[in-house]
């Protein structure tokens, strides 16, 4: 089966036969306006989700163009139970169809990342930063670097809580994405982000203690 | 040493000490923040923070460079 074309239906999205240009108000509405509006919305919603998943399809390379476009769907369904809900968080910052979208691209982000280390190991115990012995600023990594390095290296050792340790190993050494480590240690982005921002300036603090005042200016 | 030749993995590890939003905060925000970016608009002063957001948190990068792309695949469809 062919990707989707997610080129060839954005005019109809745009203006559909007997929709107007405030279809979205008929979301709050019932009956046949509202499942009318619904089914555009969720029109929409589909657009922005294949969209993503095919962008990402490189990090999929074991799911065949019938699977990614269910994970297409399955992103789209979610992405309009989340839409629907928080109807009224929409203020009119931007159009409607923007606002729309970035629910449908979260969602199939989120479940592209998952699927993607879905069979794979994080490490998430604090000491295995002792084991990454490989980091260092490479073969054209100057003495300045050098240095720099391994004052984060002991800052990560001794300034950060384990907890924080953790999370900016995995995050950052391992590249495990937010969102899976999220899933993994039963959080949320925004709380693992905050956790990851409180590490790097707890980080900063120390490597400008000693002596690198610079990285925190 | 200046932030230009800081080792990548040091700065990814440093982050940066501008202010900045999290991740709730930008996804409430991301849809002005490119409708303004795609106007020509003075995105990074109209929503302060969310540039410092966006080269800290690769997930929420990507969900803006996707936003981005589709409405600029939209303009041109």
């Amino acid at each position: 089966m062919p990707a989707p074309d997610t080129n060839s239906d954005v005019s109809a999205l745009a203006a559909a036969p007997g929709l107007g240009e405030e279809w979205h108000l008929d979301l709050h509405a019932q009956g046949v306006r509202r499942d009318e509006a619904v089914a555009h919305l969720h029109g929409l919603l589909l657009r922005a989700a294949r969209f993503e998943v095919f962008r990402r399809r490189g990090s999929l390379p074991q799911l065949c163009a019938v699977e990614l476009d269910e994970l297409a769907r399955e992103a789209a369904d979610d992405a309009a139970v989340s839409v629907l809900r928080r109807l009224d968080d929409f203020r009119g910052e931007s159009s409607f169809r923007t606002w729309a979208y970035k629910f449908a691209l979260f969602e199939a982000a989120v479940k592209v990342r998952r699927r993607a280390w879905r069979d794979r190991e994080v490490t998430l115990e604090p000491e295995h930063w002792e084991s990454l012995a490989h980091l260092g600023p490479g073969p054209d990594g100057d003495a300045e670097n050098a240095a720099l390095l391994e004052v984060v290296r002991d800052g990560i050792r001794t300034a950060l809580t384990p907890r924080q340790r953790q999370v900016l190993v995995a995050a950052v050494l391992e590249g495990v994405p937010i969102d899976v480590l999220a899933e993994r240690l039963a959080s949320n982005r925004n709380a693992l982000y905050k956790l990851l921002h409180d590490a790097r300036r707890r980080l900063r603090a120390y490597v400008a203690e000693a002596g690198f005042p610079e990285v925190n200016e | 040493m200046t932030g230009r030749d800081l080792d990548p993995t040091l700065k990814r590890l440093l982050g940066s000490n501008e202010p900045e939003i999290g991740c709730d905060d930008c996804f409430a925000q991301l849809d002005r923040y490119v409708e303004l970016e795609l106007a020509g608009a003075p995105a990074d002063e109209l929503v302060p923070g969310l540039r410092a957001h966006l080269v800290g948190c690769p997930a929420c990068a990507e969900e803006h460079e996707s936003l981005r792309a589709l409405l600029e695949l939209d303009s041109v469809s």
